[in-house]
């Protein structure tokens, strides 16, 4: 595209960096519309939708940072589950369902120090220290629940998931408008606050802001902390669609995670990554999960092709990297 | 600075250093690369801390614990590699570490703009724009953005590590502008450089540096350049420089037109074997890039190239990048020097070690090499220690022509000289060699014929009794100036 094109779109400016994963997002839906017109884009698929992304959604809010900095948080999935156990736990011994909510985002948050903490200040290297903790929050969960799922009442927390009419804003779940609020908010903290200026520039050169006085240690503490945070939340958001606390809930899940991110337009080398993309990366995935179900393609169809998604996703992104710098 | 000292770990790159420098002064901090100028500065400004010395500012103990507080001290450096961080505006950069905050963290950018867009007004380039991302901006640009950090906030003491290595004449003198201007409102400027041209111009004193100790200091212009030269390197510069008489053949590789995928734009020229073939520019001009295409490392976008020689393998690079991408630095001595070419060592399928040991013994015997063994990790050696077996690695593979990417970089005098005279020795035994550097009396000193790439375009080829280091750098930097505010090309 030539200047003028792109000066006659209004919102390019802002369109531009999440291009990508747009157009794949509008690639898939037009695909499935085309294909199922009625079912697929009617109100109760897109709200079926949108629950079944806050999960993904909530936990890629917080994976962009760690991504943009040049992290990985392999841990995000059981911190999911060891949260959602935390909470039905507490729900379990009648306390109200705020101090719940509350109780798994703390537990989010102290798996997202410890991680913070083992790659600031002892130098591992973020892969492994959340493999570590991958492996350390899953066994607490199932330690906590003694191996069982523990079945408590979720109160309103199970209203947040809930599709009924009855607890619907404008038509979606709450939580749906709670994910896409934090993922305005922490969009505007990665692109307008020195937190997130500090987390891109770590990801783009850390030698650089060591050098400059940016407290590389610190920082990336707080990095994985929010991580963290959204993983407990995202766990919290479990245990009130489920009503239950399972700790062998959400395995695998830090993949989809961190392929909504990298879907996205974030790059595994740091430096690049928006919250935008990443919800858009998120929406992707969860459209063409619904869309397989709906025209009765195999499941595993669908793997194959969320799998040569995220490579040709990558692969594009390198390629216009290579025609910029050309 | 008093008897400072740093090690890391068994190179001492500091061994007891002496630095005096007055308030309104640009003082010059003369060494060969390796001579521990960097380090020393790295130290002043508190990136790295001294094993021992002691440090003065204004009277009284200067102990900084970090960048920051070195900062606070008003102590600012310009580092030698661009440390700039690409996905980050200008404004970004200049301010990184020391933001200016609104409320809840906010990053108040209308506070920080006017200090940045005064640094670059300053420097006389408001057409850089604090907004642009770094990774849109040309290299001389990148240089400029750096100088403009320093100067947002109060310097007392303003550390210049080569900032002209990569900026064209006329941005260099617009920048000893800019140092005088500091220097007459009191800020002492310690100006680190290698061009002695350049020091002449710029400084009122001098200290020198050699294998990380003080070996002299004295007044500009009281002392001849020559005496200076000699501190430097230690010795008289028909020491430095060994002439191995040889004498150049048939041609061995030819280029026509060739133009790569990024800085490359046109290069023709004939390599004969047994010549020593140089080329000079500035940092950015493609002459790595033209090394990587005649490599193979990327393909060529014009143009045509090919070996004469009859090798199965015609050619190897000498990577300028040792640590990164020359050496597998956590690989043992024999195990680097025979990457890539392993069918010596084969018995049956299986890899003989006792065949690459006494292999890679009689290199380090051949090239003196100072080593506890072949079985060493390569990251121990001394940087002139690793560049031989560097050398031995294309030697090993028996190509006859070698693509030399800044041979003497981060390398000793004493390994310097052993390499010059290597040079000389293949180039007699026979071996074309193609080599690029920004040190330009090196390429005299070593080079038969030289040629100048200028902006991706490389000049016609000269006999090295012709060029004159001065001539040289006017062909690389003349007409450079709108190098700058290459903005981004995508938007």
């Amino acid at each position: 595209m030539n200047a003028s094109t792109r000066s006659s779109l209004p919102l390019w400016p802002a369109i531009r960096p999440i291009a990508g994963p747009l157009l794949g997002l509008l690639l898939v839906l037009g695909l499935f519309w085309f294909l199922e017109p009625d079912a697929f884009l009617s109100a109760r698929n897109l709200r079926t939708v949108s629950v079944q992304t806050v999960i993904v959604g909530l936990g890629a809010i917080g994976m962009t940072f760690v991504i943009a900095s040049g992290g990985i948080d392999l841990s995000i999935g059981s911190v999911i589950a060891l949260a959602s156990v935390v909470a039905a736990a507490v729900a379990k011994a009648g306390y109200d369902p705020m101090l719940c909510a509350m109780a798994g985002v703390a537990t989010g948050a102290v798996c997202g120090l410890v991680n913070g903490l083992v790659i600031a200040r002892l130098g591992v290297i973020p892969f492994i220290a959340t493999l570590g903790m991958m492996g350390v929050a899953r066994g607490v969960a199932k330690w906590l629940a003694s191996e069982q799922k523990i079945d408590a009442p979720a109160g309103w927390l199970e209203n947040l998931m809930s599709k009924a009419e009855d607890y619907r804003i404008l038509g979606l779940p709450q939580a749906v408008w709670l994910t896409l609020l934090l993922a305005i908010l922490l969009g505007l903290v990665l692109r307008h606050t020195v937190l997130g200026s500090h987390t891109l520039a770590i990801g783009s050169n850390e030698d650089t802001a060591r050098l400059c006085g940016v407290r590389v240690g610190r920082t990336k503490i707080w990095i994985y902390v929010l991580c963290g945070i959204f993983g407990g939340l995202a766990g919290v958001m479990t245990f009130g669609r489920l009503t239950v606390g399972d700790p062998t809930t959400a395995i695998g899940e830090e993949l989809d995670v961190i392929a909504a991110v990298v879907i996205g337009g974030a790059s595994l080398a740091g430096g690049e990554g928006r919250i935008a993309g990443s919800i858009l990366g998120a929406l992707l995935m969860a459209f063409l999960a619904n869309g397989c179900n709906l025209t009765g393609v195999p499941n595993y169809v669908q793997e194959i092709l969320i799998g040569v998604i995220i490579v040709a996703a990558v692969a594009v992104d390198r390629y216009r990297h290579r025609t910029m710098e050309a | 600075m008093r008897g400072v000292r740093k090690a890391f770990g068994p190179v001492q790159a500091l061994a007891g250093v002496d630095l005096e420098v007055r308030p309104g002064e640009v003082h010059a901090l003369i060494g060969e690369n390796g001579a521990g100028k960097s380090t020393l500065m790295k130290v002043l400004s508190g990136a790295h801390r001294a094993d021992a010395g002691s440090m003065q500012l204004d009277g009284s103990d200067y102990r900084p614990s970090g960048p920051l507080d070195a900062r606070a001290h008003g102590v600012a450096m310009i580092y030698q590699e661009l440390t700039l961080a690409p996905h980050l505006s200008v404004l970004e950069n200049i301010w990184l570490g020391r933001e200016k905050r609104g409320r809840f963290g906010r990053m108040d950018r209308k506070a920080m703009r006017p200090a940045v867009e005064a640094a670059l007004e300053r420097l006389e380039h408001p057409d850089i724009r604090p907004e642009t991302l770094v990774s849109a901006l040309s290299t001389g640009a990148r240089q400029l953005v750096e100088v403009a950090r320093a100067l947002v906030g109060e310097a007392k003491v303003l550390v210049m590590d080569e900032p002209t290595s990569s900026l064209s004449r006329k941005d260099t003198e617009r920048l000893f502008q800019v140092v005088q201007r500091l220097r007459e409102d009191g800020v002492s400027v310690i100006y680190i450089s290698h061009f002695l041209e350049e020091v002449e111009e710029i400084a009122d004193r001098f200290t020198v540096l050699r294998d990380g100790e003080t070996v002299g200091s004295g007044v500009i212009g009281e002392v001849e350049i020559e005496r200076i030269i000699e501190m430097m390197v230690g010795r008289s510069l028909d020491e430095v420089f060994p002439q191995v008489p040889h004498e150049a053949g048939g041609v061995a590789l030819r280029a026509q037109g060739l133009r790569g995928p990024r800085l490359l734009e046109d290069a023709s020229f004939e390599l004969r074997a047994g010549e020593i073939f140089g080329i000079a520019g500035l940092v950015g001009a493609g002459r790595t890039e033209l090394l990587r295409v005649l490599q193979g490392l990327v393909p060529a976008t014009g143009g045509r190239f090919e070996y004469l020689a009859a090798a199965k393998t015609p050619s190897g690079l000498l990577s300028e990048d040792r640590k990164e991408e020359g050496l597998a630095i956590n690989l043992s001595l024999g195990e680097n020097l025979t990457l890539g070419h392993a069918q010596p060592l084969l018995q049956g399928p299986w890899l003989s070690h006792a065949r690459r040991r006494s292999l890679t013994q009689t290199w380090i015997d051949e090239l003196a090499v100072r080593c506890a063994g072949p079985d060493q990790p390569i990251g121990d050696l001394s940087g002139g220690n690793q560049q031989k077996i560097a050398f031995a690695r294309l030697l090993h593979a028996g190509v006859p022509v070698l693509l030399l990417d800044e041979p003497t970089r981060g390398v000793d005098v004493g390994s310097k000289v052993e390499i010059y005279r290597l040079m000389g020795k293949l180039a007699a035994q026979g071996k074309a060699l193609l080599v690029v550097s920004s040190y330009l009396p090196e390429l005299l000193g070593v080079c038969d014929r030289i040629a100048v790439m200028h902006r991706g375009v490389l000049g016609p080829a000269r006999p090295v009794a012709e060029c004159t280091e001065h001539g040289l750098l006017e062909e690389a930097t003349r007409g450079v100036g709108e190098v700058l505010a290459a903005t981004e090309t995508a938007r």
